[in-house]
């Protein structure tokens, strides 16, 4: 009787655990990392997947700067510009925030993960006004 | 596939393969050219060696007091200064040259001479000073350490180093602390197409029109045919370096 009774509290238990995942997987699934008031926040998705971007957008950037500063080649599909247009969140008062202050786009992450971000030594951090 | 290298293509890989297509078109199907085989289209995308940009400037026309050029060129790139002459980036300068016995004064502007072979790519230790396929040499800060080894290889003191922190740069020409630097000859311009520099561009509306800007491999291009019609000067010819920037009545 005993050991019925603790299979079925263990079965219980694995339930509620594999119930809780899926629904933190769901969340996480759901959640999204793009910063409020950003034209990205609009779109349903990045350049290429979202866990795709995730993943692999230091490979893609890296491919592409040796491409583009190298070979003038600059018809690649991942540019650090626009993942800058894009993702850059505009204040109420119509200024962008650079992506790498806190809280905002690329900080936000990389602070998480301690990496430290040498893209904006020289890349500007928010889209240009030109006249 | 645009051409990536300067050298004549003498690669294993393409004589063999031209090879065996040619003689798979024999043999399947003779007096047949097979298209897919031909491998000589050629992409838009990219620096080929089929160019080579350069520059030509007419002293006689550079006019004095004038630095519209310079001026068009810190706005382009957004170099902007801290009030350093010394150590602020200058990718263009004009220079006054005083023959002393004459006393006749020429005018110029002086910058990168985009040289084909260039001192500052023979000292880099990090390959970060490199010249890409259509001749343009250019900093790769990628890869710049910032030991200013090319600046002093460099005979025409063409580089300036980044030595405080900047924010706000052009799009186009990221540029930052710790990095050497200098004229790019507008290779975002190039890239996109276009077929002027900014310092081309105000020289031209003030009116002066002594910067000429273009392809000096194409025969027909407005460069070549200056060069061709004019006696045209390399700054310290003795080098051989083979600049592509040349000077016109100097």
């Amino acid at each position: 009787m005993r050991s019925s009774f603790f299979s079925r509290k263990c079965f219980a238990g694995l339930i509620a655990g594999v119930v809780l995942t899926i629904s933190a997987m769901q969340a996480m699934a759901e959640s999204t990392y793009v910063t409020k008031g950003s034209k990205a926040a609009s779109l349903t998705s990045c350049v290429a997947e979202t866990d795709d971007i995730r993943r692999n957008h230091m490979d893609y950037m890296k491919h592409g700067r040796d491409d583009s500063v190298r070979d003038g080649d600059r018809s690649g599909k991942f540019s650090l510009s626009e993942c800058i247009g894009c993702h850059s969140a505009t204040s109420a008062s119509g200024e962008y925030a650079p992506v790498d202050s806190d809280g905002q786009f690329c900080q936000r992450c990389h602070a998480y993960v301690a990496v430290s971000l040498a893209c904006f030594q020289c890349h500007r951090t928010t889209p240009e006004k030109r006249d | 596939m645009s051409k990536k290298c300067d050298q004549p293509s003498m690669n294993r890989r393409h004589f063999i393969g031209g090879a065996i297509a040619t003689a798979g078109a024999v043999t399947v199907a003779p007096g047949v050219m097979l298209h897919a085989l031909a491998g000589n289209e050629q992409a838009n995308t990219g620096a080929s060696s089929e160019k080579r940009w350069g520059m030509v400037v007419d002293t006689n026309k550079c006019a004095d007091g004038c630095s519209a050029c310079v001026n068009a060129c810190n706005d382009e790139h957004n170099l902007t200064g801290f009030d350093r002459p010394e150590t602020d980036a200058q990718w263009i300068r004009t220079v006054k040259l005083k023959d002393k016995q004459s006393g006749h004064i020429n005018r110029m502007v002086m910058m990168c001479q985009h040289c084909e072979f260039p001192p500052c790519v023979d000292v880099c230790p990090t390959n970060a000073s490199f010249k890409r396929a259509d001749g343009i040499v250019l900093v790769d800060r990628h890869s710049c350490i910032g030991c200013r080894y090319c600046m002093m290889a460099c005979p025409y003191k063409a580089r300036s180093f980044v030595h405080e922190a900047l924010q706000d740069q052009s799009v186009s020409a990221p540029r930052g602390k710790g990095c050497v630097e200098s004229c790019t000859l507008c290779v975002h311009r190039v890239d996109a197409g276009q077929t002027t520099t900014a310092c081309q561009d105000a020289c031209q509306k003030e009116g002066h029109s002594a910067i000429v800007f273009g392809d000096l491999n194409d025969p027909n291009s407005e460069i070549s045919q200056v060069l061709k019609s004019n006696n045209s000067t390399q700054i310290r010819a003795d080098l051989e370096l083979n600049t592509g920037v040349r000077y016109l009545n100097l």
